[in-house]
């Protein structure tokens, strides 16, 4: 069985904004519905995705060595940084607590500079491995985008709680500054990168032996009403 | 050519079907890349509406009422969401202040509201003035609306203060969990299904 049609064989475009197939023969400019700008692609995604990843990266740095925040007890300051909070809380035995900040905030914006560079270098190449685990591999960094802003609203939330002058006191520093801006502009990354690009010179996929008719989508579960159909 | 109403494009793969009418908890994927194409949609406009004008009350609790209060050797504090913004906005770091702020008070307010004025017109099976521009709005807004980690930054906030001093969570923390829930079910990409209805 082959692969349905693609949307560029059948000249129609998909609507980012309200999901339409606008049809291309007069080369639209926007949805006919929506009015929202239309692209066959998204426009320089691999320029802007590279320029928006490199630029997260270099936030990253200082992000992790800066301070986050002071807290100052009875007199002592000190100064944490995002490691040194996990570490608090794994010293204290709230390994879970610890283990909740150590993801969000380190290992998730690390699986996305790792993931995005892998989909970026691929595409680039024109590779045909794994296409559909790459799809897959894009939409889980696009689900675990913003959860790295954990870090920056505990901080917040912290400092807005401990306001005791001399007796207690928690302040935000710069680090948490650069730690939001990692997680805006690898937002921003995966929304700009195009997961079609993906399938961009895909062989007419041999090994996709369905019983489908081409136009029928897979479905989970139980099998539609056929009057719907 | 087929009519393109009934057409849906994986964003994904760039693949085209023909729309098919789902039952309950079922859902379309697409068969080259896996990606979902259609979700069924068990909220009729009344429903949407009614648990929009509910999220908003949430809203209004989550914003008026603390998050969460401690104290220490009898002083006490508390502190609401905008106390929390306040808080990162002194010194340099002034822009994650407004980061935090779009994040977890306007983008959700501005959801609300368009949802309140796009399915209020929906109601009487009217498309409301500048209906266009409130829909795309809604799509912007989604990736930026971060309730739901605002709820676990909340929790992680309890335990990172509780081995310090006295913890109390507040009306707002809970109306929080509650609203972040909802927001999920309200304001998700089936608000897409408008275009189709209208």
């Amino acid at each position: 069985m082959k692969r349905p049609p693609t949307a560029t064989e059948l000249n129609v475009c998909l609507c980012h904004s309200c999901g339409l197939a606008c049809d291309m023969t007069d080369e639209p400019h926007e949805c006919p519905r929506c009015d929202a700008p239309l692209h066959r692609r998204k426009t320089n995604s691999m320029a802007r995705t590279w320029a928006y990843m490199l630029a997260a990266l270099a936030f990253y740095v200082p992000a992790n060595l800066l301070p986050v925040m002071n807290t100052t007890m009875l007199g002592n300051g000190a100064d944490s940084t995002i490691m040194s909070g996990v570490l608090e809380f794994w010293e204290a035995g709230a390994w879970d607590i610890a283990l909740i900040i150590f993801i969000a905030s380190i290992a998730v914006p690390g699986i996305k500079f790792v993931a995005l560079t892998l989909l970026l270098v691929t595409v680039q190449r024109d590779s045909d491995w794994a296409r559909k685990e790459r799809s897959k591999l894009y939409r889980f960094v696009e689900l675990i985008g913003y959860w790295s802003m954990l870090d920056v609203l505990v901080v917040a939330l912290v400092a807005a709680l401990v306001k005791f002058q001399a007796l207690g006191d928690i302040e935000p520093r710069p680090g948490i500054l650069f730690f939001g801006l990692v997680v805006v502009f690898t937002m921003l990354a995966a929304m700009s990168f195009d997961p079609r690009m993906i399938w961009r010179n895909a062989p007419d996929d041999a090994d996709l032996n369905r019983a489908e008719p081409a136009t029928t989508p897979a479905t989970d579960g139980a099998v539609p009403d056929p009057t719907g159909a | 050519m087929v009519n393109p109403e009934t057409l849906i494009i994986c964003e994904h793969c760039d693949c085209v079907y023909e729309k098919v009418a789902l039952a309950k908890h079922q859902k379309t994927l697409c068969v080259r890349c896996g990606g979902v194409l259609q979700r069924f949609n068990g909220l009729s406009v009344e429903q949407r509406l009614a648990l929009t004008f509910t999220a908003a009350m949430l809203w209004l609790f989550a914003n008026f009422y603390p998050v969460m209060s401690i104290s220490l050797q009898g002083l006490k504090n508390s502190a609401t969401l905008w106390d929390s913004v306040l808080a990162l906005s002194q010194g340099p770091i002034t822009f994650i202040a407004m980061v935090a702020a779009i994040a977890i008070i306007i983008a959700p307010a501005f959801q609300l509201v368009l949802l309140v004025w796009v399915l209020s017109f929906a109601m009487r099976s009217q498309r409301a003035p500048g209906f266009k521009v409130c829909m795309r709005w809604l799509e912007t807004l989604r990736p930026w609306s971060m309730l739901e980690v605002c709820l676990l930054g909340a929790m992680v906030a309890v335990f990172k203060l509780a081995g310090l001093l006295d913890v109390l969570p507040g009306i707002g923390l809970f109306a929080l969990a509650a609203l972040s829930l909802m927001m999920i079910r309200i304001a998700g990409r089936d608000i897409r299904d408008l275009w189709d209805i209208l």
